[in-house]
């Protein structure tokens, strides 16, 4: 009986998310036919996906630049925010002196960089990669000073008493107990890298999402923009699994111990 | 013959921010441990017996006085000792065995040998473990074990490399009374096996009396030893001897001692 029950309540915990997510679309497709909403201010699924099909060309090459783009930026941003992060994570004194200008540079509005890098780069990829790059930079960096700065002293005292070095300990400890902190960070910052990439696209660009949009938007296409939105979601949600994933596979301990990264 | 540790009218001060006076610690403090001896060091919380530790093992340089593990000025890191805490600290992505060798990763001379004599030095972590009621174990991770076995881990960690010194910091505290009551068999057997010196830093005068040869009671901070109380209980202790009216006399006396400095402070 109780075996039983406990398979139903495991088969609804795994299809819950996947019949949300139908219930959803359902619910926004009987909410445009009863009330009969102009598709033009928010068109139904059926005709979303009906855009989809005619333009499936269009969509898919812009989708690529999307995403080649944000992987670009987010991988540079990868790069150098683990090498800022331990830089920063390494002494306390250059924690210090970096926070106050790492908080005012991430209070910056992306959208306001981007003519900048418009004048400095030109209409195209340039800027939406250095927008993607800018804006999932930072979350990166900050878990991994933070990984780094929140070692357990007395470990560190352990260590230390032994005779071992600074390198020692951020080989040994620091850099392992930093890992969930990273992964936690890849996932949020995959999705900012989007949201970087797109603004840019709508900006300033021959391609991308963002561009498509903009495009379908000025011709009165609003299936195609949503469209293109629903594009942008496929792409964020599978790059998150990707790196959930990763994140589930490299840090096992982390999610059966104690210690909970910080995301 | 001088004692193996020598603690000498030292005086420390934690300076905090400039500008502010800073914490005066300990002052004018003494202690002398002889080889193998066991020793409690115990106090009113806040009476800087976590800061002694930190003394001898190198971590902080006294202000004044002077510090000497087996006959040498302590001028930096001491290789000879080993440190446990109350926290068990294991590192969470490590098993069990891999836990305990992490100081032959950094102590010399395991540190180069490591690698060759890999096996050799398994096995010895395996013996370790085994003589703490861990066998079999290693293969395991931290959090797969309570918090009484993590300890034992803990002091397998601690005396891998054959330190000549243990230094404790009230290893037990965080225990359910009968784990801690079984961590003390566990570290007596330890002790009487291996034959290092300890130090143990603890609030818990049961603990202190049933363990130790010399009993320090630290006055509240400024902390200094106000009075050393040796044990002459029979060795080997049973547990059984901590219901003896001689035990409690003593512990009675130490509690009196403690209310006292309290008192002054």
């Amino acid at each position: 009986m109780n075996g039983l029950r406990n398979r139903l309540i495991r088969t609804a915990d795994a299809t819950a998310p996947l019949l949300f997510t139908v219930a959803l679309f359902v619910i926004w497709e009987v909410v445009c036919r009863v009330f009969k909403v102009d598709p033009f201010i928010l068109p139904a699924p059926s005709r979303i996906v009906e855009a989809m099909i005619r333009y499936w060309q269009p969509l898919l090459r812009h989708s690529f630049v999307t995403l080649w783009t944000t992987m670009v930026g987010f991988g540079l941003a990868v790069v150098f925010g683990v090498a800022l992060g331990l830089v920063v994570g390494w002494s306390r004194t250059i924690y210090r002196s970096l926070y106050p200008v790492m908080i005012g540079f991430n209070t910056i509005p992306k959208v306001a960089v981007v003519p900048i890098l418009v004048i400095w780069f030109g209409i195209g990829e340039v800027p939406a990669i250095i927008t993607a790059f800018l804006i999932s930079f930072f979350p990166i960096v900050v878990n991994v000073a933070t990984g780094l700065a929140t070692m357990e002293p007395e470990l560190e005292d352990v260590l230390r008493a032994l005779g071992a070095r600074k390198l020692d300990i951020m080989l040994k400890v620091g850099i392992p107990r930093t890992l969930p902190y990273l992964y936690g960070s890849l996932k949020v910052a995959i999705t900012l890298a989007f949201v970087g990439t797109v603004v840019s696209e709508t900006i300033a660009a021959n391609a991308g999402l963002g561009y498509l949009m903009v495009q379908a938007g000025s011709n009165f296409q609003m299936s195609l923009v949503f469209a293109g939105l629903i594009a942008l979601a496929i792409e964020g949600i599978a790059m998150y699994a990707v790196f959930a994933y990763v994140e589930r596979k490299s840090t096992r301990w982390a999610f059966r111990s104690s210690m909970s990264a910080g995301a | 013959m001088t004692p193996f540790v020598n603690i000498y009218r030292v005086t420390l001060t934690y300076r905090g921010s400039p500008g502010s006076a800073g914490v005066l610690a300990l002052q004018d403090n003494s202690l002398q441990v002889e080889r193998g001896e066991f020793a409690a060091v115990v106090g009113p919380s806040g009476c800087g017996k976590s800061t002694l530790m930190k003394l001898v093992t190198g971590l902080v340089r006294p202000d004044a006085g002077r510090i000497a593990v087996d006959g040498k000025e302590v001028a930096g890191p001491v290789k000879i000792v080993g440190m446990a805490f109350q926290n068990p600290n294991m590192l969470p992505w490590r098993t069990v065995l891999d836990n305990v060798m992490l100081p032959l990763e950094i102590v010399q001379p395991h540190r180069s040998r490591l690698r060759k004599e890999k096996k050799a030095y398994r096995e010895k972590a395996e013996a370790l473990l085994a003589t703490v009621g861990l066998a079999g174990f290693g293969d395991r991770y931290p959090w797969q074990l309570s918090g009484g076995m993590q300890q034992r881990v803990s002091l397998c960690r601690a005396l891998i490399h054959e330190p000549e010194l243990l230094m404790l910091d009230e290893p037990f505290g965080a225990l359910d009374a009968f784990t801690r009551e079984e961590l003390w068999c566990v570290l007596r057997d330890l002790w009487h096996k291996l034959g290092f010196t300890v130090i143990l830093v603890t609030h818990d005068l049961r603990e202190a009396t049933f363990l130790a040869d010399t009993v320090h009671v630290m006055s509240a901070r400024p902390g200094r030893i106000v009075e050393s109380r040796r044990i002459d209980l029979p060795r080997p202790r049973d547990i059984a001897v901590t219901y003896e009216p001689a035990f409690t006399g003593i512990v009675h006396d130490l509690r009196g001692k403690i209310a006292e400095v309290r008192q002054q402070a």
